[in-house]
């Protein structure tokens, strides 16, 4: 697992455990830090204790085991109040029986700051999410998008450096999301502050984040900037979970540093870079990304390994297409191509050949 | 604009038709109204049975409460009369006849006594005065009766008065009659009430009577005395030498013996006066002039300590008060048992609602336990614990807090009221809170929290504003329970504690006086509607929520 490091961390849980019945541990042994002004996402499926995470952090749950520090000091006892962290919650939490105004001018009013401030202040964070003339409504009267940007307001208006968001666009529709996520990101990289952002849309945590921290089952299964998680997934549960994937299972065959041969079940043999095994004769799974799969046998190496695939369906969707084939008894194997002027469009019944560049083949764990 | 000068293509067509060829419009209305009649007909027993069971008992309240017809329709001749009297003095003689005809047939009907026990509300002895006079009535009659009787004693038998006043046709039929069939209906014979008016009148009246609530035969029944009134009175009035009908003799012989000096005459007022002498003071005939018309604002008024008199409304004596004081008592004592179930309940449903609702569920049937007592037991619990001798007192002499002779009161007045009543009623404030508190998303508190909010003013500026609902639902309920209660002030209240209820309930039950009791009912209903008036132009009415 990497880790920048606790020294210089601005946040950093520490052997964090945690279980709510005694019984079964929620989070597992968490270690994480991060740095001053990272915009870091916790990725995972649901129940997999995203949110227990984010709410230690606050302060509303405590951990069981381990510690937990802000700035370098461990925060185990300062109640949520005195922490002075922001929070975009899923649902927004907008106190309804305020206006906008009152709802932003709260936090401000409970630090004890001056009237005149106050209103500067809130209107300066109601300029800086485009609400500037929605100061005198309630939240009932908004939109989804209006209020989320008024909870993200209010989460920033007083200036905090750490700001907690628990998915904080799920109730949105595609588009505003879209454009929501592009907000967020500028915004807290304009202000330069630190965002623990919880999301399970992979699309979401892939194009916002500065890190993305992959959880499953209470541990955090990669920890890796997106481009680095989506081409070098270390484990099959981080390749399956983000983005499209085809799998192969088989056991090792040879290993030559990183090179190895995966011999398939069915026989075949192909070509793959070891990243979770180590010894010959151990069970793998390879993965394949689909836009990695060549067919054309001029752009593969010389000597590359190939298998039989029969087309089994072809989907246009525009900017590309998407081909369903039979590899190795796979009938879910998917390859993706550009649509470009020269491309083939391959018809169902069709018996084709297909390869890799072994470096785009990873031989993962078998589980 | 009109629609046909712009759609030309419509108008052309005419209506949109159905597939069947009717108007589109018409074949859409049938279709729902059919709908419509299927789900009245599923309410229409729910209907039926507020219209019946809540409806029309608070329309017959209303009603009773300034209807007043039992005057006039026990005296129509006085009430009439007495229209025309100023009011100063005695009235005129005029005013007294007709007193004694509607009062004797009301003595032989016996419903003199029930006009009686009404007046006795407005003027106290008007009760044993109408007894008395039923009885008195007769003897003022027979002073005539007797000596038409001397002279005649066919006066005194029916046969002959049946002839003289019926015509020959009833005549025939009611001596036909036999006993179990239906009585022929009374004619008069023709010219009869020209001739002899006041005596027709009279007969006429004793037949309906001797008919109708006796059911014996007229041929059989010898007339009442007030009829021999009558007959002294047309006799002074007319000469009666030419006449010839039936019985010719015998009526001119009475008309010669009431043209004689012998005769004894008794004037009405001097008959009264024999009978009781209240009847020659202003009082009571002031009284029934005030109260003839047929709808009275009486009752309202003495249920705000005001009475009628001739002179107009005035406050009643000091000492008379008590519906005043009553109403102030009552709201004040709803408003403390209300303020006390908030401060009792509002940390129980707060503590309800912010636990896993299994535990919740559990510790719900603790609160709703005492629904399963009856309310009588409960009440006389209270009784038990808070008396003199009670475990309260004992507790405290023991600990010695309160020495054994001076142990405290706190049953049989307003402050076991309070304690009884906030008991029984503290459910209906916990549960409309529980249900508003639990909607409440944990998610506002955190928000505050994160905001920077301390517990208290995360409590005060987040949670509570949003719990106003669920108190408002539950003040709402407990108040206007509370204004009505009855069973527990009347057990536990003693003289100090009780409600307005309790005295709505006393006219009920004890002094019968159902206008009055109507009439209190009516204000605390107005108070009740006021105070939800007020309530939601201050609260707002959207603001209350049961769950
Ligand atoms: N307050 C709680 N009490 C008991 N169990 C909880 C509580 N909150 C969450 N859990 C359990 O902890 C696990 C992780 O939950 P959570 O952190 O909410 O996951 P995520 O946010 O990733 O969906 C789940 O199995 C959930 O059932
Ligand atoms: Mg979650």
């Amino acid at each position: 697992m990497q880790d920048t490091g606790t020294s210089d961390a601005f946040v950093a849980f520490e052997r964090v455990q945690k279980s709510y019945d005694g019984e079964t541990l929620v989070v597992k042994d968490l270690n994480l830090s991060l740095p001053k002004g990272e915009f870091l996402t916790m990725l995972g499926p649901s129940g997999s204790g995203k949110t227990t995470c984010l709410m230690m952090l606050a302060g509303f749950e405590t951990a069981t085991h381990g510690e937990i520090k802000l700035d370098g000091k461990p925060i185990n006892n300062i109640p949520p109040h005195k922490r002075g962290i922001g929070m975009v919650f899923q649902n927004y939490a907008l106190f309804p029986h305020m206006t906008v105004a009152e709802n932003l001018s709260f936090p401000l009013e409970v630090r004890k700051i001056g009237k005149s401030d106050r209103e500067a202040k809130v209107k300066r964070a109601l300029d800086m999410v485009e609400m500037g003339a929605f100061g005198g409504r309630r939240p009932a009267q908004l939109s989804g998008g209006q209020q989320q940007r008024i909870a993200l307001a209010r989460a920033l208006v007083f200036e905090p450096e750490l700001v907690l968001m628990d998915e904080p666009l799920g109730a949105l529709d595609k588009q505003l999301r879209e454009k929501m996520q592009f907000e967020i990101t500028s915004l807290a990289h304009q202000l330069g502050i630190t965002t623990v952002y919880v999301t399970h849309d992979q699309t979401e945590a892939l194009t916002m984040s500065d890190r993305v921290a992959v959880f499953n089952d209470g541990r955090i299964q990669q920890l890796a900037p997106p481009d680095i998680l989506y081409e070098e997934p270390e484990n099959s549960f981080v390749a399956q979970f983000i983005g499209e994937n085809n799998t192969l299972e088989g056991t090792v065959a040879e290993i030559n540093g990183d090179r190895c041969v995966v011999k398939l079940d069915g026989g075949e043999v192909i070509d793959a870079k070891p990243v979770n095994v180590s010894k010959v004769g151990e069970r793998t799974r390879v993965s394949i990304r689909p836009e990695r799969v060549e067919y054309n046998k001029d752009r593969l190496q010389q000597g590359a390994h190939t298998l039989k695939a029969k087309v089994l369906e072809f989907i246009y969707m525009g900017d590309i297409f998407r081909t369903r084939l039979e590899v190795a008894g796979n009938r879910e194997f998917v390859i993706k191509t550009r649509n470009a002027p020269d491309q083939v469009r391959l018809s169902p019944g069709t018996e084709i050949e297909i390869g890799w560049l072994p470096e785009d083949c990873r031989a993962l764990d078998a589980n | 604009m009109t629609a046909s000068t712009t759609d030309p293509e419509k108008a052309a067509k005419g209506p949109m038709l159905a597939a069947d060829g009717t108007p589109l419009k018409k074949s859409l209305s049938r279709a729902l109204r059919v709908q419509k009649l299927r789900a009245l007909a599923l309410v229409a027993p729910l209907l039926i049975f507020v219209l019946v069971t809540f409806i029309a008992p608070i329309a017959d309240m209303l009603f009773r409460s300034v209807e007043n017809q039992i005057v006039s329709d026990t005296m129509p001749r006085t009430t009439k009369a007495l229209g025309d009297w100023d009011g100063t003095g005695l009235p005129p003689e005029v005013v007294f006849e007709d007193a004694y005809y509607d009062l004797f047939v009301a003595a032989e009907r016996k419903e003199h006594t029930r006009l009686g026990s009404r007046l006795n509300y407005e003027l106290t002895g008007a009760s044993s005065l109408f007894r008395k006079s039923g009885r008195g009535l007769d003897e003022l009659g027979e002073v005539y009766q007797d000596q038409f009787k001397d002279l005649d004693k066919n006066w005194d038998e029916a046969q002959p008065w049946a002839e003289m006043m019926g015509s020959d046709d009833w005549l025939a039929k009611e001596a036909a009659w036999e006993k179990g069939e239906r009585l022929p209906k009374f004619e008069l014979r023709d010219g009869v009430d020209e001739l002899l008016p006041r005596t027709a009148e009279q007969y006429a009246a004793f037949a309906t009577f001797t008919h109708n609530d006796d059911r014996k035969s007229l041929l059989k029944e010898e007339p009442w005395s007030a009829v021999h009134t009558a007959l002294y009175q047309d006799l002074a009035a007319n000469d009666y030498s030419g006449y010839s009908g039936p019985h010719a003799d015998m009526l001119k012989a009475a008309d010669t013996l009431v043209a004689s000096p012998d005769f004894q005459t008794l004037p009405f007022k001097d008959g009264f006066g024999e009978i009781d002498k209240d009847w020659l003071e202003p009082g009571i005939w002031r009284t029934l002039k005030l109260y003839a018309p047929k709808y009275t604002s009486g009752y309202f008024l003495n249920s705000v300590d005001m009475k009628l008199t001739p002179e107009g409304v005035e406050a009643r004596p000091q000492n008379e008060r008590i519906y005043i004081m009553l109403f102030k008592r009552t709201l004040f004592m709803s408003l403390v048992i209300t303020c006390s179930c908030i401060l009792l309940g509002y940390p129980v449903a707060y503590i309800l609602s912010n636990l896993p609702s299994r535990t919740a569920n559990l510790l719900m049937i603790l609160v709703l336990l005492p629904f399963w007592t009856s309310l009588l037991v409960r009440t006389s619990a209270w009784k038990i614990m808070l008396q003199q001798q009670g475990v309260i007192n004992d507790v405290l002499v023991w600990i010695g807090l309160v020495s054994d002779d001076a142990r405290l009161t706190m049953i049989n007045n307003q402050f076991g009221t309070i304690v009884a009543m906030t008991h029984i009623l503290l459910p209906f404030m916990i549960l409309p809170m529980y249900s508003v508190m639990s909607t409440i998303p944990k998610t506002y508190v955190r928000a505050a929290k994160s905001l920077g909010a301390t517990d208290w003013t995360t409590f005060w500026r987040v949670y509570f504003p949003q719990s106003v609902p669920g108190i408002g639902a539950g003040s709402i309920l407990v108040f206007i329970l509370a204004i009505g209660y009855y069973i527990t002030p009347e057990i536990v209240g003693g003289t100090t504690g009780t409600f307005i209820s309790n005295r709505i309930a006393y006219h009920i039950s004890t002094s019968l006086n159902w206008g009055l009791a109507a009439a209190l009912g009516s204000i605390l209903l107005a108070v009740v509607l006021l105070l939800y008036w007020a309530y939601d132009r201050i609260v707002g009415i959207d603001n209350v929520k049961l769950g």
